[in-house]
């Protein structure tokens, strides 16, 4: 089977903006692949793109094996989108935009009502069918546009930042909604600066970074790739965090990093070997330890390896003092998490 | 990869057209003209807006200016001026095409739309086929209105109705400037401006409102030949009196040439619209 979506060194320009500089991505079919990177990346760029909305000015891509440029109207026919540029229409019901689209992909009335329908039950949305989409909630917005890209059936699907700006339930509503889909056989290419989501949610990954792929892989092979293991330190006494960060740094090449909220220091270890040293060694300073745990990096660590900054820079889930959603774990289908801790 | 081999029983055909049909065009662009009436309806400010401004304009023309222009004679001046106005209710509502095309684009519907397998013209045609609805109600509440002041047709009603499609005719080859400049600028602000300025002194130096022949020699040259001049006199022959078919066969020159010159230029700023 080959894959259903392929760019090869798609690059884009806006003035002396570059936007994108040659990149490569490949999504099997029926997987998800996640891409990632920080705002300003080039992602929006990619996916209109791959969308047919904006033409690249170099490289190609093949959606469900039709290139993208000469053959546009083809792709449209077999791909959904959902981004927060490719929207709904405001003024009219959600069952009166969902019907709209249904028509015009050629539905009758009749199978276009009936989508609707079925859409928005799908969506929990049928209570609000009737109302302008204008008086709906960020994530019943978020799940309107959802549905809208999903009246075609496509067999590939893009979803630009499908969750960003809404809460944690909210977004946890959306990572069903789109585990799901991947499991009905839809290929998925998720845009996301959660590096948590796509750890969650995509088969595969790529993280991009000024317009160009810095990484592929799957989330634990990137996580592999930063050494795998990072140990994390909590002391006793927090005035003691120096003398940690001293102890550490003895162990590995890594240089270990404080916490922004001066609560604890990360390092990371390539091998496990080196943990009783350390244990005894912080034991003979006489360091006492609140908490001493060991993990395998995750994306937000990858993130920060392998571009030097962390990936979002306005806040939000990837901050390395954001407490991670353990209740999350295990939601999302596409069997890629448990690996974190 | 093809359609077929994932096996799915969706809507989409198993073997994608390359192309849309021009039928199929015709059918995306009816189903965007019902979205556009339906926002209509769902819209009450924009329906508000719709009626109360020629009211305004006709209370305010017939009883300010009435009395200046024709010597006191409210009523003589109600019937030069109620075809008048009736052009200018309906040019000042082409804008409104522009305005909806630009929050279309603004709001990401145009990005929705251009995602879809459908024809690359219809979202165009179907905005502008349902504004066509909005021209409708300017009309009817102009000429509504103007019967209660007293404005009597004085012709016959087909006349009367053959006067109303002109106007309708003239907006919506004035709706492919309104169109351009949606489509040209950045907010909804700069469609009102720019949408007036191109509107002003369309309207107000022509034989819309007062006679041509109170002006100055050079403004007179412009007025007789600005096409709203010359859709009002043909409006005003078919409703009360005068000469018909120069003013009306020149009026539908003028709106040819607006189509061809701004409908194209519109159509280009779209495709090239990403």
């Amino acid at each position: 089977m080959t894959d259903a979506i392929r760019a090869e060194g798609l690059e884009k320009n806006f003035g002396k903006t570059c936007a994108l500089a040659g990149i490569d991505l490949a999504a099997r079919a029926g997987t998800m692949l996640g891409v990632l990177g920080p705002n300003g990346a080039g992602k929006t760029t990619a996916v209109r793109i791959l969308t047919t909305l904006l033409q690249p000015d170099g490289g190609r891509a093949m959606v469900g094996g039709y290139d993208v440029v000469t053959d546009a109207h083809r792709v449209r026919q077999l791909v959904g989108l959902t981004g927060q540029y490719a929207s709904v229409d405001d003024g009219l019901t959600g069952t009166n935009n969902l019907v709209m689209i249904g028509r015009l992909l050629g539905l009758s009335r009749r199978d276009s009502r009936a989508t609707a329908a079925e859409l928005l039950a799908r969506f929990d949305l049928s209570e609000a069918a009737g109302r302008p989409v204008k008086t709906y909630s960020g994530g019943m917005r978020r799940r309107i546009d959802l549905a809208a890209s999903l009246v075609g059936r496509p067999k590939v699907l893009f979803l630009d930042e499908p969750t960003t700006g809404l809460d944690p339930q909210a977004r946890s509503d959306v990572w069903d909604m789109i585990g799901g889909l991947v499991t009905e056989g839809v290929t998925v290419l998720l845009t996301t600066q959660y590096l948590e989501e796509a750890d969650q949610l995509a088969d595969d990954i790529a993280v991009i970074d000024h317009g160009k792929v810095i990484a592929t892989g799957t989330p634990d092979e990137l996580k592999a790739r930063v050494g795998g293991q990072v140990l994390e330190v909590v002391p006793a006494d927090l005035s003691r965090l120096a003398d940690v960060s001293a102890v550490l740094a003895g162990w590995t090449s890594n240089t270990p990093v404080q916490d922004p909220s001066g609560r604890r220091v990360t390092i990371q270890l390539s091998k496990a070997s080196v943990l009783p040293g350390i244990v005894r060694q912080l034991d003979d300073s006489e360091i006492e330890l609140a908490e001493f745990s060991l993990h395998k990096s995750s994306l937000d660590e990858v993130f920060l390896t392998l571009t030097g900054h962390h990936a979002e820079v306005d806040g939000g889930m990837a901050g390395t003092d954001t407490p991670r959603e353990p209740e999350l774990a295990g939601r999302a289908p596409g069997g890629t998490q448990g690996s974190t801790r | 990869m093809t359609a077929a081999s994932l096996g799915s029983t969706g809507s989409v055909p198993a073997a994608p057209a390359r192309r849309v049909s021009v039928v199929t065009g015709l059918q995306n662009s009816f189903t965007l003209t019902w979205r556009s009436v339906l926002k209509i309806r769902t819209n009450a400010e924009d329906l508000l807006g719709l009626s109360l401004q020629p009211v305004m304009f006709l209370l305010l023309f017939t009883y300010v200016f009435g009395g200046a222009i024709e010597h006191g004679n409210v009523q003589a001046y109600l019937e030069y001026v109620m075809p008048g106005i009736l052009v200018q209710t309906v040019l000042f509502a082409t804008l409104g095409t522009g305005l909806m095309l630009n929050q279309d684009i603004s709001a990401g519907i145009f990005d929705r739309f251009r995602s879809l397998p459908i024809a690359r013209w219809a979202p165009l045609a179907g905005a502008i086929l349902g504004d066509v609805a909005r021209y409708v109600i300017s009309v009817v509440v102009t000429l509504g209105f103007g019967v209660v002041l007293g404005f009597r047709v004085h012709t016959n009603p087909v006349a009367a109705v053959a006067g109303c499609l002109l106007v309708l005719a003239f907006a919506m080859a004035m709706c492919w400037l309104s169109a351009l400049i949606g489509l040209s600028v950045k907010t909804p602000q700069g469609v009102q401006v720019f949408g007036f300025i191109a509107m002003f002194p369309l309207i107000f130096a022509s034989g819309l409102l007062v006679p041509v022949s109170t002006m100055p020699g050079w403004l007179q040259a412009f007025a007789k030949a600005n096409p709203v001049t010359l859709l009002a006199a043909a409006c005003r022959g078919l409703m009360v009196r005068g000469a018909v078919a120069v003013p009306a066969g020149e009026s539908m020159l003028w709106a040819l040439g607006l189509v061809l010159v701004f409908a194209p230029l519109a159509v280009r700023v779209y495709r090239r619209k990403t």
